[in-house]
């Protein structure tokens, strides 16, 4: 694909990504299997960095490329997240509708007083249970 | 528990740049510390800010880099007041609460959060025409807890 681009555009994509780089942390997604106390396979997304608009691919993409066959129980994990605006709250809100429509649970763990105070605020906890921790969350699925 | 900052203003300018509302979030938040914040209402605020700039980023300003965003805020005794200024014409209504059963099931966009956000966590929000249809701007205000203090 990148050998459709002139060289003029590449540097122009290649310096508006450093620009996004001064201010915005990249958001990065990591996918573990774990199995909870009762024995459920969990599938857990741990986050690092911004959740913004520019994190749908590891918002987002991270989640669709799960087996929906296999991943029943998703665990979003928010440990290492700062930042999280309403793009980014807009993409949890995504992945909750898609979620819905194939049979799937979603958790929370790991989110500040103030973000769990405005997941509520927006309705989420009504869509996906929030703990405080990892141990928690596993010992209620 | 105020310290030295009775009357002062700060300003800040932004690039019309997604990310940049960072700046004024951490702006906003060691201004709110200065003036004897808790936590938790910084916090808040920091909210309130980065989502009232991102607004004036992509939907006054368009996202055209040649215009700024101004932040100004003004700290007087027990309130800060948080003006956030662009270039559009300002809000013809304020958009409805969002709601989060809708969303889910796809009678409603999953965006839209943000003003929603600003109000809920402030004490006072408003949004303000400019005239000739420029330098709209929204008004944030966040007040000191004395009973909790």
């Amino acid at each position: 694909m990148s050998g459709w681009l002139s060289g003029s555009t590449k540097k122009q994509i290649e310096l508006h990504k450093r620009r996004h780089e001064i201010v915005q942390t990249e958001t990065k997604a990591r996918v573990d299997q774990l199995t909870s106390p009762a024995g459920h396979p969990v599938t857990v997304l741990r986050y690092e960095g911004d959740i913004a608009s520019t994190s749908k691919d590891a918002v987002l993409g991270t989640y669709q490329a799960l087996p929906k066959q296999t991943s029943k129980l998703v665990l979003l994990d928010f440990t290492k997240v700062d930042y999280i605006n309403s793009s980014g709250i807009a993409l949890v809100i995504q992945m909750l509708i898609e979620a819905a429509n194939s049979g799937q649970k979603v958790y929370a763990f790991g989110l500040s007083p103030h973000f769990t105070k405005v997941f509520t605020m927006v309705g989420i906890t009504k869509y996906a249970g929030l703990f405080p921790g990892q141990t928690e969350a596993l010992a209620a699925l | 528990m105020m310290t030295n900052v009775k009357s002062t203003n700060v300003e800040v300018r932004l690039p019309s740049r997604m990310g940049y509302e960072k700046v004024a979030m951490s702006t906003a938040a060691a201004v709110a510390k200065l003036m004897g914040f808790k936590e938790d209402r910084v916090e808040d605020l920091k909210t309130a800010v980065a989502e009232a700039c991102i607004n004036a980023i992509e939907h006054g300003n368009l996202l055209n880099e040649g215009l700024s965003v101004g932040v100004v805020l003004s700290a007087v005794d027990d309130a800060l007041e948080v003006k956030v200024i662009d270039d559009g014409k300002g809000l013809k209504n304020l958009p409805p609460k969002p709601d989060i059963d809708k969303k889910i099931h796809g009678e409603e966009d999953p965006r839209g959060m943000g003003m929603f956000l600003i109000q809920a966590l402030v004490d006072e929000a408003e949004w303000v025409k400019g005239v000739n249809g420029k330098s709209s701007y929204v008004r944030l205000v966040i007040r000191l807890d004395k009973e909790a203090d």
